[in-house]
This record gives structure tokens, C-alpha cells and sequence, in this order.
């Protein structure tokens, strides 16, 4: 393979929303040198490439930060950092000022303020807000964009992280960054578990497809601490094209009900994962299917509802148009997605300090990759990106960069050039995916279970996925991309085997759906006061119980 | 969902290619784009909205109960137009102006 080695002062791993933000923070800040790695291209590339219908993290009018931790904590019954919820809260509203400024349409009432869409949204027209985070990192002086590189591994050096090395997906380049500081923004996890449509249509999911829990994976394996990877994120959608359903239920007041046409709702409660259980329970006692109540609604909202979901997910416009039945003549049919691991929505991901710093020294994480700080939606992500490079920053200047020893180099292309050599693979990427999706679905509370898993069935789980390891080694690429794929197909092992691990850990159900454990069907007290964290130690997941601390005290960070 | 790329209509500027999210779509020994991983398409219309030449189409699975209809994006005087194309030959038409919030 072909060596390209670079140097920089920021490396930025995923150019979606947090990583734009941390950029455009770290220029304006600074005349560090950031470069940023996509595996795709920064103009549409992570959550937002379709659009998103609502900034649903702001502080309204007559509400305060402490609000919004306090809902976040809440929605996730108590396992949350309240440093991390606050801090993050704090700078909502400056970046939504930043992200109108360049150029994000947002609706306004007669005296020109935010109109709110409850206690904390604000409505707008966000097909367009990737091109626009990217056209303002791409204006920038210091800021270089390498597009097409998927990183497959951090570089370690001097018992921190010190780069990361990466393949062109269109080169099949190898690439060695050295950098004096990394932020890792790859997003969450989709794909580890059976989609709703496990056929043609199995990308047709809510989660980007696209995001394969790499930053979790590389975090793993080098052993990072990692938290609460049990609270899986479970989306209640609109059935088959599983576009979002809070606008139907916030825009036009829909109520969730069932085929008996009762309201449901409010039988089971209105937290996020209660939603969800509440139409898992609707079905399997014999009332589905569930919807959302439209019918009824007027024209000019039909009309209204028809241009929202063309500017985020216009496959549900596409469906109302093409059966000939908009969402008033016909109630909106809903279901549960497969479990994603999402810490923008959940709480999973990497364990950080108020600052946003990983227990790997010179590694810093925001965006979904970033645990312990749910509902941070795109607001949030910009807001941790802000705090992340702000961190980071700091951190380069009392730190020299340290250099990646060649001897690592090359394990990791030898690593490489295995996949790409002689081809005796009995299967293919593809095959091992469908069978870890499908064993998940079986084994670790997939939709098959209806979300539901024992300890039995998880240690089941934790062989088959060790044994799809063991396969995934012997795989073989005959491009670049298919090199991608193959990595892409391990860490998503790695992240469903930690999932297993956190999964088995947490003896209770907090959270129904979620965490739907059979063998401890109810709350507990003493794990309500914990964090299930785990750190990867002599190949082992060696599960970390840590307390949460009352009134915002900081928390115990080890390893820095 | 997936999309269809009219290789007739492309005139291979390569900006769909540049865009998918997926990295899913290439250019043939012609130069003209084309889908190579149909099923692993996310649906996000990028590439639609991309292409000068108005020659991608999205449609819905029939997995997923799609019948057929095509959807494209045209952009005129500054307005979005959706344009979906139905089986019977009928056409459907959608104009959002990006000036607009949404109402939900």
C-alpha cells in the first residue's frame, strides 16, 4: 500500500456535526492547524444529510439551562452526568445564533423572536443545515478537509493518542496523521442489530446507516473507558419508511392509539423508551397495529406536514402521495426500530470529563460518540464540539506531540494487506453482518424478542459474536471500499459485544424497551445510583461500577 | 429505497458521486454515475438534489410497500420543487421555498 503521512495540530475523526463545529471553534480561536478525516464527504455526510425538521435542544424563553439537564435526567431515569447536561445546556442558544447566522432558516413570531415548538424546540427548515455547516468549515484558512478517508485505528504513542491512521477508500492510500490532539466525532452505531427491513430496503432506517460505531470501536480497543452502552436507543417511527414521528405527535397534536382506536399513551407514560414499550405491549396483547391519530387533521395541514418531511425523510411524503392517502384520511402507522447505539439520544459512549476529555490522553469526544449527556440532538453536538476544541486547544499548548513509532505503522498496514491478499474466504462481509444482526436480534433483545433478553440468552450472543470475530479476520477485499466494509463490519462486533457485556451488568430494568431484562424485570435501587462503565483490559470487558454524585459534584476520572 | 440514475441523462459532472453519504454511487469506463450498492442506499436524496441533469430518481422498495413512483428535485428561481412521477403516468408537484420554516 501506498504510505501518506501527514502532521497536524487537530485531528477531527468524522466531519458530521459535532466535528464541523470543533473546527470552525478551533479556527476561530486559534491558528492551529485542524484537519478533518470523512469517510464520505463533509457536504452530506452523517445524521444530517437528508435534513433534521426541528432544533430540538433549546432553551425557550422563561426556561433555564437547569431545565433542560433536568428534563434530559429525567427522560433517562436518573443515568446521566448532570456536569455534562448543564455544560452542554449552557450553550444551546449561542450556537443556534451561530448556525442562523449562517444561514439556517428558523421560524420567528410577529416581534422576530424564536417561535418554540413546546418547552424546548424551535421550528425550522433544516434540509439545507449540513451544506451550510460545511461550506463554513471549508471557507477556512487553517482548516484542511480530507475527504474519502475512513480512519480505521487511533495511533498510540508514549501511553497516549497520537494520530490516527486511515485507508482512502478511493487512493486505497494508507494514511499516517500525527497530530497533537484528536477529537473523535464519528457518531453513534447503526446496523447491529436485524433493521425493520432486513431486504432490499434494509438501509431504509432512521439511524444512518453509515455510522458503524467506529469511534466506539477504536476507543475499545485501546482501552478507553466506555459507559452505559445497555441504554440502547430504540425509535418510535412511522412503519416502513421510518421517518420521525415527534413531528406528527408535537406539530399536529397526534395521539399515539391503538387498532381499537383507544389513545394508549398515556397508559404507560411519555418518556421516550415509554413510548416505544407502549406499542410493543399494544401489539403483543392483541390491539395492533398502533398509530398516530391523523385522520381528521385539515388540508393546509396535510399540506404543512407533506413539505416538513420532505426537508428530513422524504420517503414518508413519497408514501403519502404515491398510496394516494395523506395523514388525514388515513391514521399514521407506527413501530419500534431495531436498537441503535446512539449517545445523543442515550447516554453510550465514551466516559468523559466536564471537558469532553476521553480517559485516553490526547483524545477528546463529542457528538454521539460522547456518553453520559442524552437528548443532545444537533444543538448539543455543535455545543460539545465547541467545548471539545476548546479543550483541546488548551491541551496542545502545554503538550508536545509525540511520534508514532514505525513499528506500529507497520502492524496496522500488514493488518491491511492481509484483507487485501490472497483470497480463501469461505464468506463474505456481507454474510458475517446478517448473521451478527441476526444473532443480536435473536439472542441480545433485537425486535424479534420484542426488546427482551435473559442472561442466558446473552451469553448465547457473547459466543456467536466471539466466533464472527474469529471469521471477520479471514475476510477479504478486493478494493478499498470493501476494505472499508470489512472494518466497518468489526467494529460493529466490537460495539455488539460490549453491548452484550453492559447489557448482562445492569441487573434491572430501568428503562422498558431499552433495556427490557426478563431476568430482572424491575428497577433497583443500588443500580439506580450506577453507571455501568467498562474498559477493555488483556482482551477482557471488565465491567466499572461507578456512583452518580449528587448536586453536580465531578466525577471519578481515572487514567489521566 | 434506492435510486435509479438514467445513464442517458447523466452528463458524468461526477457530483452525485461526490456527495452519497455511502459512497455509493460510481462513474462506468464512460464516465456516466451509477448505483453500485442499490440496497445499502439510505434514502437521504443528496444525490438528487445534486444533479444538474435531473437524471436520478428515488423510489420506495416494494418491501416496503413501494408502488412505483419516482421522485426527483428541480430548483428554480430559488424554489425546491419535488416531482413525483406516479405509475399511471400522472405527476404530483411539491414547491418549498428553503426561506420557509416549517410549519411543525
Amino acid at each position: 500500500m501506498k504510505v501518506k503521512k501527514l502532521d497536524t495540530d487537530i485531528l477531527i475523526i468524522g466531519g458530521g456535526t459535532a466535528g464541523c463545529y470543533a473546527a470552525l471553534t478551533a479556527a476561530e480561536n486559534s491558528s492551529a492547524s485542524v484537519l478533518i478525516c470523512e469517510k464520505a464527504h463533509i457536504k452530506r455526510s452523517g445524521c444530517l444529510a437528508a435534513g433534521v425538521n426541528a432544533l430540538n435542544a433549546y432553551i425557550v424563553e422563561g426556561k433555564t439551562p437547569s431545565f433542560y439537564a433536568d428534563y434530559a435526567m429525567n427522560d433517562a431515569a436518573g443515568i446521566a452526568r448532570y456536569d455534562l447536561l448543564l455544560t452542554m445546556s449552557e450553550r444551546l442558544n449561542k450556537v443556534t445564533a451561530r448556525l442562523e447566522k449562517m444561514g439556517l432558516v428558523i421560524l420567528k413570531d410577529e416581534n422576530g423572536r424564536y417561535a418554540a415548538r413546546g418547552n424546548r424546540n424551535l421550528k425550522i427548515n433544516g434540509e439545507n443545515i449540513k451544506p451550510l455547516l460545511a461550506s463554513a468549515v471549508e471557507g477556512l484558512e487553517n482548516v484542511k478537509v480530507l475527504n474519502r478517508v475512513n480512519i480505521i485505528d487511533y495511533a498510540m504513542a508514549d501511553g497516549r493518542v497520537a494520530g490516527a491512521y486511515g485507508i482512502g477508500i478511493e487512493d486505497g492510500a494508507f494514511y499516517v496523521i500525527r497530530a497533537g490532539a484528536v477529537l473523535i466525532a464519528t457518531g453513534g452505531a447503526a446496523g447491529i442489530y436485524k433493521p425493520n427491513n432486513p431486504g432490499f430496503s434494509r438501509h431504509k432506517m432512521w439511524y444512518p446507516p453509515f455510522n458503524t460505531g467506529a469511534g466506539y470501536a477504536m476507543g475499545i480497543r485501546a482501552g478507553a473507558e466506555m459507559t452505559t452502552f445497555e441504554m440502547r436507543f430504540i425509535a418510535l417511527r412511522c412503519k416502513d419508511t421510518i421517518a420521525p414521528t415527534g413531528t406528527l405527535a408535537q406539530g399536529v397534536g397526534a395521539k399515539q392509539i391503538n387498532s381499537l382506536g383507544e389513545v394508549y399513551e398515556t397508559r404507560y407514560g411519555l418518556t421516550t423508551s415509554e413510548r416505544v414499550y407502549g406499542t410493543v405491549n399494544e401489539n403483543q396483547e392483541g390491539r395492533g397495529p398502533c398509530y398516530l391519530k391523523t385522520e381528521g387533521i385539515t388540508p393546509e395541514q396535510d399540506e404543512s406536514l407533506m413539505k416538513a418531511y420532505l426537508n428530513m425523510a422524504p420517503s414518508q411524503t413519497l408514501k403519502w402521495i404515491e398510496s394516494g392517502l395523506a395523514p388525514s384520511r388515513q391514521n399514521v402507522e407506527i413501530e419500534g426500530t431495531e436498537p441503535y447505539i446512539v449517545g445523543g439520544h442515550t447516554a453510550s459512549g465514551y466516559w468523559v470529563d466536564t471537558n469532553r476529555a476521553t480517559t485516553l490522553k490526547g483524545l477528546y469526544a463529542a457528538g454521539d460518540v460522547a456518553g453520559g449527556c442524552p437528548q443532545k440532538y444537533v444543538t448539543g453536538a455543535l455545543a460539545e464540539g465547541e467545548i471539545a476544541a476548546l479543550s483541546m486547544l488548551g491541551y496542545i499548548r502545554d503538550n508536545e506531540p509525540a511520534d508514532i513509532p514505525e513499528e506500529d505503522i507497520a502492524l496496522h498496514i500488514a493488518e491491511a494487506e492481509k484483507f487485501t491478499g490472497g483470497n480463501n474466504s469461505l464468506f463474505t462481509t456481507e454474510q458475517l453482518e446478517e448473521a451478527m444482526q441476526t444473532v443480536m436480534d435473536s439472542y441480545a433483545g433485537g425486535i424479534k424478542t420484542n426488546y427482551r433478553f435473559t442472561g442466558a440468552q446473552l451469553e448465547i450472543a457473547r459466543q456467536k459474536i466471539k466466533q464472527l470475530v474469529i471469521l471477520s479476520g479471514r475476510l477479504h477485499a478486493d478494493d478499498p471500499q470493501e476494505l472499508m466494509y470489512i472494518y466497518e463490519l468489526r467494529e460493529r462486533l466490537t460495539v455488539a459485544l460490549s453491548v452484550i457485556a453492559h447489557l448482562e451488568a445492569r441487573k434491572e430494568t430501568r428503562w422498558h424497551s431499552f433495556a427490557e431484562n426478563l431476568d430482572h424485570p424491575e428497577k433497583s435501587s443500588e443500580f439506580g445510583k450506577k453507571f455501568v462503565n467498562s474498559r477493555l483490559e488483556n482482551g477482557e470487558i471488565r465491567i466499572i461500577l461507578r456512583d452518580i454524585t449528587e448536586g453536580g459534584e465531578p466525577y471519578e476520572h481515572s487514567d489521566r | 429505497m434506492s435510486i435509479a440514475i438514467d445513464r442517458n441523462k447523466c452528463v458524468g459532472c461526477g457530483k452525485c458521486r461526490t456527495v452519497c453519504p455511502g459512497s455509493l454511487i460510481k462513474l462506468d469506463d464512460s464516465g456516466r454515475a451509477f448505483i453500485k450498492y442499490p440496497r445499502d442506499c439510505w434514502g437521504c436524496t443528496s444525490c438528487i438534489k445534486e444533479c444538474p441533469a435531473y437524471a436520478i430518481r428515488f423510489y420506495l422498495g416494494a418491501d416496503i410497500g413501494g408502488a412505483g413512483s419516482l421522485v426527483h428535485t428541480e430548483k428554480t428561481d430559488g424554489i425546491l420543487k419535488w416531482i413525483i412521477e406516479k405509475p399511471d403516468g400522472s405527476v404530483s408537484q411539491i414547491d418549498i421555498d428553503p426561506k420557509e420554516s416549517n410549519k411543525y
